[in-house]
């Protein structure tokens, strides 16, 4: 019985252990750095998209960068919390459609194949966010 | 063919040529049939890569090199707004053995329904029309064939699943067809014993190994209407590499049972196809 519960508690040490050696999303993704570099990267490219850039012409992109890097470090797991509206509230009024969210989404995966994010972790990411499109579009 | 091959290495070097905003590989391939999906299954996703307002045109050739037959198939197709699908497709099948040919028009409209393939957790869910016309009825007719047109109607669900087997994504696609149709239509429609409509089961997987390149199996349920050779169903494993949004070349190997009584046929398959 003793030697049971032994084995079972070195068990259970072993899975702890793996568990908090195990990275995270977030860490994955390199913590706030990575998520501020690729933030920034995924600014360039909506700069650089006349298809949506549009949409951002009256936005407050210090705003914006700050929002969206803290809703990817809690989304993915970061110590972070989300402090901004909701989506569908800020995505209201612009009317946000498939193409615009197809473009937004192949910026974000160039930023993530120029930052060398493995392609696990891009797909873990994208699991995230392509929910939000009823949240977003159309709106 | 030569032709073909100078666009497509034009096309794959130089990516200039304009495409939609759909996700690279979204647009799936196009089928011998002229349809986005594998290779012998039309999948939910509308060709090419228009995104809402958007359009874009497709052209694709394939062959099928299998015992004793080989099957050409060349089309082209229009998709506007991620919604509609129109497309043509020639396709002749030569009997290397038996010798003559066969060939059909095929006709197609697909409709997207609902549900965005990447977006929704609803499958993305298309109906499709195909409308095929047999070029020369002789040899149909003779194995007993009731007629040289037909139409097949089918509703497709595809969904790409992220994260799901090693973190990579997978493409599951379910189709059932309604079809009267002969060896998909090549030899006629129905027979003199079986002149109705039969439901008919298709799927297909695959696993993106990264953005450009996959590897899927597909499956494909047959009637067996004319009495003189049985008719049995398809199956193939295919590689569809997504060079860029202008070119995709696929390749697979396939099991098409037995074709007009001559036993188990095995072989390959080759396509490219070229977007706008
Ligand atoms: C991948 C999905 C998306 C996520 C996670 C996301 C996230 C965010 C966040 C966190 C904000 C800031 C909210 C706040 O200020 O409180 C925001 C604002 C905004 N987003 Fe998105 N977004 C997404 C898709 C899109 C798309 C596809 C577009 C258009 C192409 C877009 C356009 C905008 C605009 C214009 C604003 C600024 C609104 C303003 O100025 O008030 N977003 N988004």
């Amino acid at each position: 019985m003793v030697k049971h519960s032994v084995l079972i508690g070195a068990c259970l040490m072993l899975l702890a252990c793996s568990n908090a050696t195990q990275p995270n999303l977030y860490q994955r993704l390199g913590a706030e750095d990575g998520i501020n570099a690729m933030v920034d990267g995924l600014l360039y490219e909506i700069e650089h998209d006349q298809r949506i850039v549009h949409h951002f012409a009256d936005s407050d992109i210090g705003r914006f960068h700050a929002k969206l890097a803290e809703q990817l470090c809690q989304l993915t797991g970061g110590p972070c919390h989300y402090s901004g509206s909701t989506m569908q509230e800020s995505h209201t009024g612009f009317n946000i459609s498939l193409a615009d969210y197809d473009a937004l989404v192949e910026g974000l995966i160039k930023v993530m194949q120029r930052q060398q994010i493995s392609i696990t972790d891009q797909n873990a990411l994208l699991a995230l966010l392509a929910p939000m499109y009823k949240d977003i579009s159309y709106r | 063919m030569k032709t073909w091959f100078f666009a497509i290495a034009l096309l794959s070097v130089s990516g200039a040529a304009s495409a939609g905003s759909k996700i690279i590989a979204t647009g799936g391939v196009t089928t011998i049939e002229g349809n986005a999906g594998g290779g012998i299954v039309p999948w939910a996703v509308i060709n090419g890569y228009a995104s809402s307002n958007e359009w874009s045109a497709t052209a694709f050739t394939g062959r099928v090199a299998i015992n004793n037959f080989t099957l050409q198939s060349t089309g082209v197709g229009i998709s506007l707004d991620n919604t509609w699908e129109f497309s043509y497709a020639r396709q002749h099948f030569a009997l290397k053995t038996i010798g003559g040919s066969l060939s059909q028009d095929i006709f197609s409209i697909k409709y997207h329904l609902t549900g965005e393939l990447l977006y929704s957790a609803l499958p993305q869910i298309s109906l499709g029309v195909q409308h095929k016309r047999n070029r020369d009825f002789t040899l149909p007719a003779a194995v007993g064939a009731q007629r040289a047109t037909g139409t097949d109607v089918y509703l497709a669900a595809s969904k790409l699943l992220f994260n799901q087997v090693a973190g990579r994504n997978v493409l599951l696609n379910g189709t059932l067809r309604a079809t009267k149709a002969n060896q998909t239509g090549l030899l006629g429609f129905g027979s003199a014993s079986d002149k109705h409509y039969q439901f008919l089961f298709e799927g297909s997987a695959a696993i993106f190994v990264n953005y450009n390149l996959a590897f899927g199996i597909e499956f494909k349920q047959k009637p067996d209407n004319l009495a003189f050779a049985a008719e049995q169903h398809w199956r193939d494993v295919f590689v569809a590499w997504f060079i860029n949004k202008n070119v995709s070349l696929t390749g697979a190997y396939v099991d098409l049972g037995n074709i007009a009584a001559q036993g188990s046929q095995t072989g390959y398959y080759l396509a490219m196809e070229a977007t706008w």
